[in-house]
């Protein structure tokens, strides 16, 4: 019963039904090929879901990712245009590097500095934005300034699927087994949930939620190399305002903005649903313009169902032998 | 214990520790004031464009609309609650305008629709967030896409023209010489929250909530319904903003105002509001939106493109609370 | 009021003779405590919280620590348990000297407690609660889930709890939570065991599995700390007893060598320094009546009625229902059947807004939390629930509320700067007067005081006590919650007694005494 009742599983039925209205009228849209599409459009919303999923479960929200992603990607092109015969994986272990970097500026003002996340990730969101401007002086990195191993690496097939797909089911691989195997993992719910009882069981929640910073800013940033190497672009406004559709993609898989709920399960599925909708409306012949106004609705509704789920009794005073209404002793005299 | 009411033992109180002028010497404001004239002299030091009054009533249009919803956002967060969606009912506002324009409706009509359309997308956030007691944050992620996501559902890739002439006075009109209607609209908007957030039962109930709502609950104010109201306010503010800034663009596209909710609340914050909610002021906000708005003035002057003085607002913005707290952090430490 | 003080002469004298007597003296020592505490003090701005306390715990042997609120209970067990490091004082472990300055070290040296409110995280299985902060792992240093289960599952066998130990911990009720926490207690291997109140919330059935749990505890050779207000379960569970009253340590010996009744007049015998103040107006007639309130989860077939000029006591144990009752009655929770009369003409309230208007006013228990807004001026503070009046055409009027804020401190005697200091800046009894005054500043009919003067200097308390009988002399009608049964029986003209969410005794005259009032709130009245 309490299967039936996970937001995992309801997000599954909610997805398989959609696909399946689709598929119903437009066999085409299930076709293999199709799927992975579905898939590859939907890595970089996963890999950032994931990421953001860490950060929520704190207590906290990183708004800066998206920023982080264009900050990241543009650099990366750069220093592929500066620097050709660089090696694509020291590219892409840089760009982790670089992403995990951004991800602890938020990290630190957070931990010892105390200031509210938003703030900060609000803050640093204009920042590293600017910086895009500012490293690019403005200008377009395009595809043939790319050298191929650069782009080609995202688009290259590995058992059918493309390795940016590859990345973000490594990304979910390696994000569950963190919140799962480790104790820093358990510790992300450990804060959320309860953060005066994470300091009696000695986990310092300042340093957990840094760390949590700092994987979001990793994800955030192996998405940046990808985004621009797959695209074969770099601009100051790529991924602009994608931050919100990470946190639309994590409240929809459930992951509680109080913090302390939610699975890595949950914000994968949160996302492949953003990103079937996305794929689906033309295919039904529903404007993409569309896209913005449900995924709104998705979020609502899904904040509204969180809400409900969240509500709990008070505590019980009254045994339950207790008669309900009616006085057990004789009036007082007055 | 003795007699309370014996002569030795009671004592006046004054009503004051410092004269109202010597608080208002350390403030915020006062910090905001030399902050601006820096700018200012600054600005007119290094472009001999900047000292026009026409340049300079043209730059007011930086910060003129984003002010207004910044008032109404400020009581908002010093209530405890936030409105992410605020860029996004102006998208929606500006969209049913349009929309009637293309019905044949004329400029009061109009006025009276960009209002009506902030006031109810106000409503639904306040009845989510109040009435079914959800956290203002997600509800209005999820209201700002869905408040836009109408727009483009509507309009898609096309724009509603063909306003009125009458319409473009709110955006482009003059009431005197190089004073705008907008900024009349800014100055009578910054008064009549600053009397309603310093002067009023109504304001003082917002510091009440945002300083401890459970506290507030029990001295008799109804939380739920002040709450409510401020996000009618922001709606409605949202509205007016959306009327000034279609009017001046003569346009509505759906991307209208892409991104506006991040540097209202930027400017809130600056301007000495506590993003946690219990303090802040309205002369603070005005003067951050000011601020603001020159500096991206005088950038603009010297060229320098708009998105590098963001990286200074976000410097900003963390700064302004970074200071104060490594100041008390490192007080604490040498004692 | 002089045959108060000689109630508590006669329990002074009546005291003597067994404090001096070593009660296991003739006995011979049996084992070495294995935890031993020696002149434990500790102080908090304003309150001595404990004044030089010894307590010894023996390897399988349950000691019962007793007293009133504010004796210091908590505090004790907060030293144990490294989250208060002690101002003067020694631990000793089996002779050896142990410091303990943080949670860890307390873990470290085996020292487990279970708190009162279980602190636990909900989104994690039972078996995760139970080993957080050390989870087994497996050779790549990974969490061993299976392991941690399999162990959970044996901990959790061996105190008798039913529990799936990969349940999450969000489905569990109290009780099962309770047992968690034990089980995470005992995962640490620990030596001593803490218990504060551990059936403070559970049904007769629960705690019937604590008690065998503690057996088996005992069993294991565990030192256990009990912290009770019960004596039935004290009697049937505990070797040994320690009682403390404000922070002193006013006796300890063995179960078998005690009664009940010395208990009770160790718990609440006092010195006769507190003195009340005298009471001689004479309650007037009936302001307030309340008629068969009811909540579906808090308190059931609550009817009073409260007279001009009269002070009404509430005493019961805490989580009794009283504070939930007066709650109701000023509007914040909705009752499920009930009337409320003022003047005999039936009020509905809804909200504070409305009891406020009705002349109802609360002043709460939990200062800093419901009581004050901290971050603002004293004069806000006071002025806040008088709002509506204070306010022409919506516009607060600066003069009339200074010179509002300045005649209610001014009679509470406020010590403060100026009234436009904040009011988080003041001392505890000082914020008190402030959000007295508030309420005062409304003129109320009948004012609600839920425990006034917990956690307020001794000066303070004396000056609240004062007011108090003032402001009945006024013709007020004053209902004080309190668990001070000093205050209780001083203040009082008439006790009503609460228990598990009803009300189990109305005391007045000669049957209004300190073991009456234990009794009945602890349910032993009626086996007697």
């Amino acid at each position: 019963m309490s299967f039936l009742r996970s937001r995992e599983t309801q997000l599954i039925l909610a997805i398989g039904a959609l696909i399946a209205v689709v598929a119903w009228r437009f066999p085409a849209f299930v076709a293999p090929g199709n799927l992975v599409n579905v898939l590859n459009d939907t890595s970089p919303l996963i890999l950032l879901a994931i990421g953001q999923t860490v950060v929520i479960l704190t207590r906290c929200i990183d708004l800066s990712v998206a920023a982080n992603l264009a900050l990241t990607g543009m650099t990366a092109a750069i220093i592929n245009v500066a620097m050709p015969d660089l090696p694509v994986p020291l590219i892409v272990a840089g760009s982790v590097v670089m992403g995990a970097a951004l991800g602890a500026i938020n990290g630190i003002l957070v931990w010892k500095l105390t200031i509210p996340p938003i703030v900060v990730t609000l803050g640093t969101l204009t920042i590293f934005r600017g910086l895009v401007f500012v490293i690019s002086d403005g200008q377009w990195i395009n595809a043939h300034e790319m050298t191929d191993a650069f782009s080609a690496l995202p688009r290259a097939q590995v058992l059918g699927l493309p390795l940016l797909s590859w990345f973000a089911i490594a990304g979910v691989v390696v994000f569950a087994a963190i919140v799962r195997y480790t104790p820093l993992g358990r510790a992300f719910y450990a804060v959320g949930g309860n953060p005066s009882a994470a300091v009696y069981a000695g986990i310092n929640p300042g340093r957990t939620q840094f760390l949590a910073f700092v994987l979001s800013g990793a994800a955030a940033g192996l998405t940046g190399y990808l985004w621009v190497a797959r695209y074969q672009v770099a601009y100051v406004d790529i991924a602009r305002g994608f931050e919100l559709d990470v946190v639309a993609a994590c409240v929809i898989g459930g992951i509680s903005i109080a913090g302390g709920a939610g699975t890595i399960l949950g914000a994968l599925l949160g996302a492949l649903f953003l990103g079937i909708v996305k794929n689906a409306l033309p295919v039904v012949g529903i404007s993409p313009f569309w896209q913005l106004a449900i995924s709104g609705a998705a979020i609502v509704i899904a904040v509204i169902a969180n809400g409900r789920a969240q509500r709990r009794a008070g505590r019980q005073i009254l045994k339950r032998e207790a008669p309900q209404g009616g006085s057990l002793r004789p009036e007082p005299a007055t | 214990m003795s007699d309370m009411t014996t002569g030795a033992e009671t004592r006046i109180i004054p009503d004051r520790l410092q004269s109202r002028f010597q608080r208002a010497l350390g403030s915020w404001e006062v910090l905001l004031i030399a902050v601006a004239v820096a700018v200012f002299t600054f600005n007119a030091l290094a472009s001999p464009f900047f000292l026009n009054a026409w340049n300079l009533s043209d730059a007011t249009f930086n910060f003129t609309e984003k002010a207004m919803i910044a008032f109404a956002m400020a009581l908002l967060i010093i209530a405890g609650e936030i409105d992410l969606s605020v860029a996004s009912i102006i998208a929606l506002a500006s969209t049913a305008m349009g929309a009637a324009v293309q019905m044949g409706f004329d400029t009061p009509a109009l006025v009276f629709i960009g209002l009506a359309t902030g006031l109810l997308c106000g409503a639904f956030n306040g009845l989510l967030v109040t009435g079914l007691g959800l956290p203002s944050i997600v509800v209005t992620i999820g209201t700002l896409s869905l408040f836009r996501g109408i727009a483009f559902m509507v309009l898609g890739d096309e724009a509603y023209g063909g306003y009125p002439s009458s319409f473009f006075w709110f955006g482009q009109g003059y009431v005197w010489w190089v004073i705008t209607v907008e900024m009349v609209i800014f100055a009578i908007c910054g008064v009549a929250f600053w009397i309603l957030l310093h002067f009023t039962g109504f304001g003082r109930a917002v510091f009440a909530i945002g300083n401890n709502p459970t506290a507030a609950l029990f001295s008799g104010i109804r939380v739920a319904r002040v709450k409510f109201t401020l996000f009618l306010l922001t709606g409605l503010m949202s509205g007016l903003a959306a009327v000034c800034l279609t009017s001046r663009l003569a346009s509505t596209r759906p991307s209208i105002a892409v991104g506006w909710e991040l540097e209202i609340v930027t400017m809130v914050v600056l301007g000495g509001v506590s993003i946690l909610g219990g303090s802040g002021s309205i002369p603070g906000v005005a003067l951050a939106a000011i601020i603001m708005g020159m500096v991206t003035f005088g950038l603009g002057l010297l060229n320098v493109p708009g998105i590098v003085m963001s990286i200074f607002v976000g410097l900003l913005l963390i700064a302004v609370i970074a200071i104060p707290r490594l100041i008390t952090m490192t007080k604490a430490k040498l004692s | 009021m002089s045959s108060l003080e000689q109630k508590m002469a006669a329990h002074a004298s009546s005291l003597q003779p067994e404090l001096d007597a070593e009660p296991d003296a003739s006995q011979p020592v049996l084992s070495k405590p294995v935890l031993s505490l020696r002149g434990i003090e500790k102080r908090f701005p304003g309150v001595k919280a404990l004044c030089g306390v010894d307590l010894d715990l023996y390897p399988g042997e349950v000691t019962a620590l007793i007293g009133e609120n504010g004796a210091g209970k908590s505090t004790i067990v907060k030293v144990l348990t490294g989250i208060y490091t002690p101002d003067a004082g020694t631990l000793s472990m089996h002779d050896e000297p142990l410091q303990v300055t943080s949670a860890q070290d307390a873990v470290k040296a085996g020292i487990a407690a279970i708190h009162q409110e279980t602190v636990l995280f909900d989104e994690l299985s039972v078996a995760e609660n139970v080993f957080i902060g050390h989870a087994p792992r497996n050779r790549l240093g990974a969490i061993d889930h299976a392991a941690m289960r399999r162990e959970a599952a044996s901990i959790l066998k061996r105190i008798g709890a039913d529990i799936d130990p990969s349940v999450r911990l969000a489905d569990l009720g109290i009780a099962s939570r309770h047992l968690v926490a034990i089980a995470r207690a005992l995962s640490a291997q620990a030596s001593v065991v803490v218990l504060d109140e551990p059936t403070a919330s559970l049904s007769a059935h629960e705690i019937e599995e604590v008690y065998a749990l503690v057996e088996r505890l005992k069993a294991e050779g565990k030192a256990i700390l009990f912290i009770s207000h019960k004596f039935d379960e004290v009697f049937r569970i505990a070797d040994r007893w320690t009682v403390f009253r404000d922070g002193e340590l006013v006796g300890s010996g063995k179960i078998s060598a005690v009664t009940e009744d010395d208990l009770v007049r160790l718990m609440v015998g006092r010195d006769v320094g507190q003195v009340f103040p005298t009471r001689t107006v004479k309650p007037g007639e009936e302001v307030l009546e309340v008629q068969n309130y009811t909540h579906p989860t808090e308190f059931s077939g609550i009817s009073f009625t409260l007279r001009k000029a009269e002070i009404l006591g509430f005493y019961g144990l805490v989580g009794a229902g009283r504070s939930e009752v007066m709650q109701a009655l000023f509007g914040v929770t909705k009752p499920s059947d009930g009337a409320v009369l003022l003047d005999g003409n039936p009020k509905a309230i809804r909200s504070p807004a409305d009891a406020i208007n009705a002349g109802i006013v609360y002043v709460p228990e939990d200062r800093g939390r419901q009581g004050a807004v901290l971050g603002l001026p004293i004069v806000d503070n006071v002025a806040l629930p008088s709002l509506q009046t204070l306010s022409h055409r919506g516009f607060v009027q600066m003069a009339e509320e200074y010179a509002l804020a300045q005649t209610y401190t001014r009679r509470l005697d406020l010590r403060a700067a100026a009234l436009d200091q904040d009011i988080g800046e003041l001392s505890g009894g000082n914020q008190q007067k402030v959000v007295i005054a508030k309420w005062l500043a409304t003129k109320p009919r009948v004012i609600i005081l839920d425990e006034p003067t917990k956690g307020i200097d001794i000066g303070s308390k004396a000056a609240v006590h004062d007011f108090m009988a003032e402001l009945a002399a006024e013709g007020l009608a004053v209902i004080m919650v309190s668990s001070e049964i000093p205050e209780v029986l001083g203040m009082s003209d008439r006790v009503i007694v609460m228990r598990e969410g009803l009300i189990a005794a109305e005391l007045s005259g000669d049957d209004l005494t300190p073991e009456r009032l234990v009794r009945e709130a602890a349910g032993y009245g009626e086996a007697a």
